[in-house]
């Protein structure tokens, strides 16, 4: 069975950063904004790590925590060889997982660090997820001063990193399940339509999550997916719908709700791991309005050179309940 | 369900592109290209004596340094990506992709990063123009002697 119930698995901090797009988008006070893409980096992907560093830091300092209290490191972010990450964790004296499961990468470091806090007495961990629009074009896509056409489907990958402190000590954001997804493979070939390529694998975990718990859908106060965008929420509410008979009114996704309707370069919605925690973060757990929230981060496995040898896309989804105290 | 239902699903919530209004927009802003490089052509021809063959010489060499220019000034790809086949299919489409890659391994070593990589989209239109090149030159001596 790939759930678990957590007992004493709390949030007790995030710090986030968001890029120059995102700071226009819906959401208007985030922790710190970038100006520009560099970010007083030489490159976008240099500019990343320091992304990532300078939320580790906000968050260590805001929490009076030196490297030494902290017992585990887990990051996962876009680039070849989860190198931001790498990079960046290469600053701590903190033991240190690199995770990588595309834009579900959030979500596999919010489990393992989970587990890791759940079999110990005492214990605390920092998850670290990162993602940079111009770093992701030049790997996945085009140059990035290329203005290759786009179809209406294609997602922007959203710019940003999000850092949070979990811990054993209670407070009012309690991890209290998780359920671990499956790669499934609908034989998409398009990875300029990624919520189509991940949508069956999001709609796979939340069954999987419900039955195994015996839970029903309406548990949940939100259903909250990662970075399906626009077009992706309708195939995963019909496929949902079609496949295993569940109506989800209770459903958003993140990356629907990043950007602003007349942010038209951002096409369907916001992509990446980062636009998962940035908008749970900045928007719905300052709203204090859903109690019961399950988070499903979705990953679109893809890769440029795999998908020239004309192989369809495995995608993958893990989910996580989150409560909300009082 | 199995692929084929989920492809049929997937197909009814994916938008339509509009290729009719594309290829409008291809046509005109294609035919604006060709007439201002007419007209460049004709002031070159007339008022500073430059000979017809000359002449287009100056005006590949010109276009291929406005996209330049205008790509790495940073609004060319909004413009390539409004106007589409109008504008990545002349000679400013291949000195966009050139330029636009070149931009993006400069800071990756000369011969590791920019050399390398230089010719990373410009490469099939080098390599497969040169290859029918050579065949149609073929052709053209045995038909035309």
């Amino acid at each position: 069975m790939a759930s678990k119930k957590l007992n004493s698995v709390y949030i007790k901090d995030a710090f986030s950063i968001a890029g120059p797009v995102e700071k226009e988008g819906s959401i208007k006070d985030y922790d710190l904004v970038m100006d520009d893409y560099y970010y007083r980096a030489k490159t976008f992907e240099q500019a990343e790590i320091r992304m990532q560093r300078v939320v580790i830091d906000n968050l260590l300092r805001k929490n009076h925590l030196l490297h030494s209290d902290i017992d585990l490191l887990v990051s996962g972010d876009l680039s070849n060889q989860i190198s931001v990450s790498c990079y960046a964790a290469s600053n701590y004296n903190i033991p240190f997982l690199g995770v990588y499961s595309a834009c579900a990468s959030f979500v596999e470091g919010l489990i393992l660090a989970s587990e890791l806090i759940e079999t110990r007495k005492k214990a605390n961990a920092v998850c670290v997820t990162s993602s940079h629009n111009l770093a992701a074009e030049k790997q996945f896509r085009f140059p990035i001063e290329y203005g290759a056409p786009k179809p209406s489907t294609t997602t922007f990958t959203a710019t940003g990193s999000v850092a949070v402190l979990l811990t054993k000590e209670k407070t009012d954001l309690r991890l209290e399940s998780y359920t671990i997804g499956t790669v499934i493979d609908m034989g998409m070939m398009d990875a300029s339509h990624m919520g189509a390529v991940m949508a069956p694998a999001a709609a796979k975990v939340i069954t999987s999550h419900l039955q195994e718990l015996n839970r029903s859908i309406d548990y949940y106060d939100m259903i909250l997916t990662g970075d399906l965008g626009c077009i992706g929420s309708k195939i995963l509410k019909e496929y949902m719908k079609r496949s295993y008979g569940i109506k989800m009114s209770n459903h958003t996704d993140a990356g629907c709700e990043l950007y602003l309707k007349s942010q038209e370069e951002t096409f369907a919605g916001a992509s990446g791991p980062v636009a998962l925690p940035l908008y749970l973060f900045n928007k719905i757990l300052k709203q204090k309005k859903p109690k019961k929230i399950l988070l499903i981060g979705t990953g679109s496995l893809h890769n440029p050179f795999l998908v020239n040898q004309k192989l369809s896309i495995p995608a993958i989804a893990h989910a996580i309940s989150l409560e909300v105290i009082a | 369900m199995n692929k084929e239902e989920y492809q049929k699903l997937v197909d009814e919530f994916t938008p339509k592109e509009k290729k009719g209004k594309n290829a409008v927009i291809a046509f005109v802003v294609g035919g604006l290209v060709g007439f201002l490089g007419q007209v460049f052509v004709t002031i070159l021809q007339n008022s500073f004596g430059v000979e017809v063959t000359e002449s287009y010489v100056w005006l590949c060499v010109t276009i291929i340094f406005i996209a330049s220019l205008f790509t790495a000034l940073g609004f060319f790809d909004n413009w390539v990506s409004k106007c589409k086949a109008g504008l990545f299919l002349p000679t400013t489409g291949f000195a966009h992709s050139v330029t636009s890659s070149a931009l993006d391994y400069r800071r990756d070593g000369l011969i590791t990063g920019l050399g390398s990589n230089f010719f990373k989209l410009a490469g099939s239109v080098l390599l497969y123009g040169m290859i029918s090149g050579f065949f149609f030159a073929i052709l053209g001596v045995i038909i035309y002697g």
